[in-house]
């Protein structure tokens, strides 16, 4: 019988293709590109090696702080959104809702499955101050609100960033977190209804915890995905105004297309796969201290 | 997993309906006024969820005057479809969609061959080292794309596939494949093993079992990924963007961010045509496959 299972020459024609494109395209670019590193240049001029050069002045770059912070403030702030909006979501599709949440459901989940780059340009329009005033600045002129430029300032264009990726993911994460809050079990529920728990104190004090580790994986889900954010902030502000919307993602290609510095540009690459390490290897740590706890 | 949810949700309806029905009448008017802001909540979601999507459809048939002098909510004049016809001549957009289909379904094609199989030698067969090379596969969903860009644009331009759609499909294949082989070796995981084992005691090699036995089990499981999958290629913009060096071989994403810089100052019809053009397939797949998607998605959340 093992003999079956573990014959070699199945192995290598079931496993051999996979393997060997997912080398030659993954693995071997990115042991590749950790040589780049240490490098300056591009194919076309060629490449002189430069030592840990690029290194120091990654540390050194203003405009790398700037976009790591952009990075970051990003990532938490809709990490923190979508999982609290996704939720709240959650919770009304439950619990108020109930038979009729499927068609909600999937009316809200929609947007995931759109392009990016026909989101960011309809939102562009919906946000539009002049020529044409859009639909959101018409809204609060009839409050007797002036229009905001909302691209032309770093804050306003760091919310529609925002509120944007929000609009596309809420109804995602909301599926997501939904499948996690029907397998907690109706008797449960019912007993604790009978103890008196209902409403806020039901859900801080039952549903909550039940729910604490599908509301981590979704974290992880979500950091994991913001920290790479790109088609979104290439398509609605391409990084401006100045580089205030700029994220690692967007800094390196610049670099590395506009400017042909291939070396920085994988020296940023790099930093960027670090700080995914991080945050994956953070928050699994403390999912996992928790999971004991509980 | 869909089945077992259906069934509770229908558990948590029949106690809210086995409630006694008489008070609940009397209350009436005081019941409705209590679920108001429910209802509320519920109108501002929609509404904020679908807008968006008329606005742009009524916008695609308006004219560059309707835009500049009527307010937002204004219908369009007629229904003429000039915009759409701007949008395949000049936008030049039945390239782009061939381009795009062009690149993404042997992609799709080669993700689901090798990736079903390579889930399969590393579910159901045994051997030595099989747990390492499902983690290596599991590292590259986590690593950011941004790390392979720049040598595989050396390598391709080295090899002269630069200017062809091979870049395209080499990298999407492979960068398709970590999360496919992942998700069929969750799903093997579920097939007893039993029944393969029957398979080679009744004489099958393990080729025709996986081929005969292991592919049924799994078809709508390899429906679902290849969805997935679909939605992250067709959607995606950075591989898109850096492997198109000339505007012959845009896809659909790369040609719609290009699109509104095409006349200097935007012209707004076609704009809005054109956003109509690009959401139109996965908008109608949707529309169609809506559950399976949700499923498939959802299931794909590791991917972030």
């Amino acid at each position: 019988m093992d003999k079956a299972l573990g014959d070699k020459r199945t192995i290598l024609i079931l496993l051999g293709p996979a393997l060997l494109v997912y080398s030659l395209i993954m693995l071997v670019p990115i042991v590749w590109s950790l040589g780049y590193t240490v490098m300056d240049g591009n194919p076309i001029i060629g490449f002189q090696f430069t030592g840990f050069d690029n290194f120091a002045t990654f540390f050194s770059d203003p405009a790398a702080w700037e976009a790591i912070g952009f990075t970051l403030k990003y990532a938490l702030v809709l990490t923190v959104l979508q999982v609290a909006v996704g939720y709240g979501l959650a919770l009304l599709y439950v619990f108020w809702l109930r038979k009729a949440s499927s068609l909600i459901r999937t009316i809200v989940f929609f947007p995931v499955v759109l392009p990016t780059v026909a989101v960011a340009l309809l939102f562009q329009r919906l946000f539009e101050a002049a020529p044409t005033t859009g639909p959101v600045n018409a809204l609060l002129n009839s409050f007797g609100i002036a229009s905001v430029d909302w691209f032309g300032t770093p804050d306003a264009s760091f919310w529609i960033v925002i509120l944007m990726d929000l609009w596309r993911s809420m109804g995602f994460y909301a599926v997501l977190l939904y499948a996690g809050l029907v397998d907690i079990p109706d008797e449960l529920l019912e007993s604790a209804r009978l103890d008196g728990a209902h409403g806020w104190k039901l859900v801080r004090s039952i549903v909550l915890p039940l729910s604490l580790p599908v509301l981590l994986s979704s974290l992880i889900f979500s950091i994991n995905g913001t920290l790479k954010v790109f088609d979104t902030v290439v398509a609605l502000t391409n990084g401006g105004p100045g580089n205030a919307t700029t994220p690692l993602t967007l800094y390196m290609f610049q670099t590395s297309f506009t400017y042909g510095d291939y070396g920085y540009g994988s020296t940023i690459a790099l930093m960027l796969t670090i700080l995914c390490l991080l945050f994956t290897v953070f928050i699994f740590r403390s999912t996992r201290r928790d999971l004991t706890k509980g | 997993m869909s089945a077992t949810t259906d069934s509770r949700h229908l558990e948590l309806h029949t106690v809210a309906i086995s409630s006694p029905r008489e008070p609940r009448r009397r209350r009436g008017a005081r019941d409705f006024f209590a679920r108001l802001p429910l209802r509320a909540i519920i109108a501002v979601l929609l509404v904020i969820e679908i807008y968006p999507m008329v606005w742009m459809l009524l916008g695609s048939f308006k004219t560059q005057s309707e835009f500049l002098n009527e307010p937002f909510w204004a219908l369009p004049s007629s229904w003429s479809f000039d915009n759409y016809v701007e949008v395949f001549t000049t936008g030049n957009f039945g390239q782009y969609i061939v381009n795009s289909v062009l690149a993404v379904f042997p992609s799709l094609f080669f993700i689901l061959l090798f990736g079903v199989a390579a889930g399969f030698a590393l579910e159901v067969l045994v051997w030595k080292g099989r747990g390492p090379v499902l983690l290596l596969f599991l590292a590259g969903i986590m690593v950011p794309a941004q790390m392979i860009l720049l040598p595989l644009f050396t390598i391709y331009f080295r090899t002269g596939l630069t200017g062809s759609l091979w870049p395209l499909i080499l990298t999407y294949t492979a960068i398709g494949l970590p999360l496919t082989v992942f998700m069929m070796a969750t799903f093997f995981r579920t097939v007893p093993r039993e029944i393969f084992e029957a398979a080679t005691l009744d004489g099958a090699s393990m080729l025709r079992a996986f081929w005969s036995v292991g592919l049924p089990l799994v078809r709508n499981a390899i429906f679902t990924v290849g969805l997935v999958q679909f939605f992250f290629l067709w959607n995606d913009l950075l591989i898109a963007l850096t492997f198109t060096t000339s505007s012959s071989l845009r896809t659909i994403q790369v040609g719609l961010l290009n699109f509104t810089g095409q006349y200097g100052a935007v012209q707004y019809g076609p704009t809005f045509a054109a956003i109509a053009v690009s959401v139109f397939g996965t908008l109608m797949l949707y529309l169609f496959l809506n559950q399976q998607v949700m499923k498939g998605l959802t299931a794909g959340s590791v991917k972030g």
